[in-house]
């Protein structure tokens, strides 16, 4: 008898501080390769999306104009706190699709968020797809994922064509502010990535009106870029495209010194240029390279700022272009969930399909989120970085700018 | 002007081709063993360079040390591994050096880690400019020592008694030992001259070019194509072979462009080997 008294009035007492009773947890799956290959990279983004989590759960003052954060739950459905259920795709497609299946069957997830690599988000969105789930992809950029036509799955972060999209217009703005920008040459490696890109950013060119001299693919598994590097100096481009691995990023570098030839501008795509051994072998002779990236730490005291303090306090490292598209998708995940109201699946793909946030609404480069017909961000967007001594620093959108932009590149001079 | 320093980088790259395929030739052409860890062994000899410049030696230190070191290694894989499998079957020889291959990257990869490295600045990193055509400095160094290494191993194995009972020992060891050589110390010999000329290599290497544990793959290839094209067993012929393929490689990427460069190359070896199958300078 007097252990029913404590019970209850520890119920009681529990009811009170939680505020309304009838708050339900509401279930998301999180599907990340957290051992494998990219382990790292994976439990890192798990770490960005367990914040994203505490961030809507807890009290946030200071992050409210994020919308859905900071309020301690889930407003529209009574201060309702998000559940994550995670689980280890080991970076395998097999994996993937067992665990999807299991977290949608057995622990009734109402929604999905996933999963680094391209191949596997190509699976587990299928699982979602037949189980009638949302999906939420927040990293992986692979085309074919959102070519099938499905109904369940929206994807946050830019792809190829965006980044492309971005160059172009980086290069418009460059031009309107009276820099010679007519010609440009791009250097791609010839596997998927390289080729892709590479056409893509062609394509782009010419719809912008750029006149593209030259295209180089070459393999990236080689001992000399002499030739390449002396093709682009007979052509002589306003600014060259690079899409490159390691080795041959640093080797490019190096060889433009070598044979005396600065282009004016570089646009380096990510990979190889982002590489931590990038910037110490070369950094010092590619001053002023420009390079992309979706996240950018920002001014202090700005939102992405105080997410990234949150982050390191926590971690004890700093958010990166990963983990943060990653952060981004499970913010938005958590906004339709709350704007539907409801743990109902249909309710919350519908709201998901209505996102529609601004670029003062979100934390990363994108100029807001908002998904067309097949679920891709037609808002993703990415910053363009600059190397000015030895760190890239955000340059271009003009407005979150943390350095002022210097053209021609001063490179190995 | 602009092909002429096509023509010259490729004659620079072409003496890097050389230089990496002359300890190769000394082992593959004249000892009939195949050396797969020849990549790996310059692989060494760049991280022998980078250990060397963590504690602030420049390319006069580090490039006598890779040397050094690498003859020792030679010796010491002899001893270790060679002298033991010649007596086994043809394969178990094969496989031996292809295991030695996989062994020293992957101890590598687990000392160096997958991080690509680059040697800091030094006197070796800059250019010479003769009149517009620019010359790397650590690829003249690398032609000249190739230069050197050809015409040093080219004398030593036809004009001195050392070389005499080197080649002696490769083509018939028990009338070489009845002859008085001892097999063991001129095949030992032959093993550390060949890891030190890859030392040298991957020293020189390491100043211009970003390496990684997996890095002797990149250029092994080429190294036995130059060496087939060259002629088993003629130092001179490997020097030769390693320009055209430099000169060749270099004119078809600037004029095909680079995707085409292999196809010109290897289409080249082949039509080589179709007309002189033992190569340019090769004995049948």
């Amino acid at each position: 008898m007097k252990k029913g008294n404590f019970l209850g009035a520890a119920l009681i007492a529990a009811s009170l501080t939680a505020g309304p009773a009838l708050a339900e947890d509401v279930k998301v799956g999180a599907i990340y390769p957290l051992s494998g290959n990219a382990a790292v990279a994976g439990q890192s983004e798990l770490d960005a999306i367990k914040l994203a989590v505490e961030m809507v759960n807890g009290n946030y003052p200071d992050l409210t104009s994020l919308p859905s954060v900071g309020k301690g739950g889930l407003t529209n459905m009574g201060g309702a706190k998000i559940q994550l259920i995670t689980a280890d795709h080991q970076g395998k497609p097999e994996e993937a699709n067992a665990q999807t299946l299991r977290m949608i069957t057995q622990e009734h997830v109402a929604a999905m968020i996933g999963s680094y690599h391209s191949n596997v988000s190509f699976t587990a969105t299928a699982v979602s797809e037949r189980q009638g789930i949302p999906f939420v992809v927040g990293d992986s950029v692979a085309a074919n994922i959102m070519t099938r036509g499905f109904k369940w799955v929206v994807r946050v972060t830019p792809i190829a064509s965006d980044f492309a999209k971005n160059y172009m217009e980086y290069l418009t703005d460059m031009k309107k502010a009276g820099r010679k920008v007519e010609t440009i040459a791009v250097v791609n490696e010839n596997t998927d990535y390289g080729t892709s890109i590479g056409g893509t950013v062609v394509e782009q060119a010419k719809k912008y009106g750029f006149n593209v001299v030259a295209q180089i693919p070459y393999n990236a598994n080689t001992t000399d870029v002499s030739a390449q590097v002396l093709q682009l100096k007979e052509k002589n481009p306003d600014c060259v495209v690079f899409i490159t691995y390691t080795a041959d990023a640093i080797l490019y570098m190096k060889t433009l010194k070598n044979l005396g030839y600065q282009p004016p501008m570089i646009i380096a795509d990510d990979a190889g240029f982002a590489d931590p051994a990038f910037i110490p072998a070369v950094g010092d002779i590619s001053q002023g390279l420009m390079n992309r990236s979706a996240w950018a730490v920002g001014k202090p005291g700005s939102v992405s700022y105080r997410v990234n303090e949150l982050f390191k306090a926590k971690y004890n490292r700093d958010l990166d272009d990963t983990s943060a598209r990653g952060l981004q998708a499970m913010l938005v995940l958590a906004d339709a969930i709350n704007r539907a109201g409801s743990t109902a699946p249909d309710k919350i793909m519908a709201a998901l399909k209505a996102t529609d946030l601004n670029q003062d609404q979100i934390i990363m480069g994108y100029r807001g989120v908002k998904f067309d017909e097949r679920g891709e961000n037609s808002l993703a967007a990415t910053y363009l970085v600059q190397l000015q001594g030895k760190e890239y620093v955000a340059v271009w959108p003009e407005n979150k700018a943390l350095a002022p932009l210097q053209w021609p590149m001063k490179g190995w001079k | 002007m602009i092909l002429v320093q096509v023509a010259v980088g490729g004659l620079l790259l072409g003496a890097v081709y050389a230089l990496f395929a002359s300890g190769l030739t000394l082992i593959w052409g004249m000892m009939n063993f195949i050396n797969f860890a020849h990549g790996e062994f310059v692989m060494l000899g760049m991280y022998v360079a980078l250990v060397i410049t963590w504690i602030h030696g420049g390319p006069e230190a580090f490039v006598p040390v890779a040397t050094a070191a690498l003859f020792l290694l030679g010796v010491g894989v002899y001893f270790g591994l060679i002298k033991h499998v010649t007596r086994g079957p043809m394969l178990a020889q094969i496989l031996s050096t292809f295991g030695l291959a996989l062994l020293l990257r992957y101890s590598a990869f687990a000392y160096f880690k997958p991080d690509f490295r680059t040697l800091p600045e030094s006197w070796l990193s800059g250019t010479l400019n003769v009149g517009g055509i620019y010359l790397q400095n650590s690829k003249l160094v690398a032609g000249f020592v190739a230069l050197l290494l050809t015409i040093g191993m080219h004398v030593l194995l036809t004009r001195t008694a050392l070389g005499s009972r080197l080649l002696a020992v490769s083509e018939d060891r028990n009338a070489a030992m009845l002859m008085g050589i001892r097999p063991d110390r001129m095949q030992a010999l032959a093993w550390g001259l060949s890891a030190a000329s890859a030392g040298i290599a991957g020293a020189l290497l390491a100043i211009g070019f970003p390496f990684s544990p997996e890095v002797g793959a990149t250029f092994a290839l080429t190294a036995f194509v130059v060496v087939a094209f060259g002629g088993f067993g003629s130092v001179p012929g490997a020097a030769l072979a390693g320009l055209i393929i430099g000169l060749v490689d270099q004119i078809s990427a600037y004029k095909l462009g680079p995707i085409y460069k292999d196809v010109v190359v290897y289409g080249l070896f082949v039509a080589i080997l179709w007309v002189r199958p033992q190569g340019l300078f090769g004995k049948v």
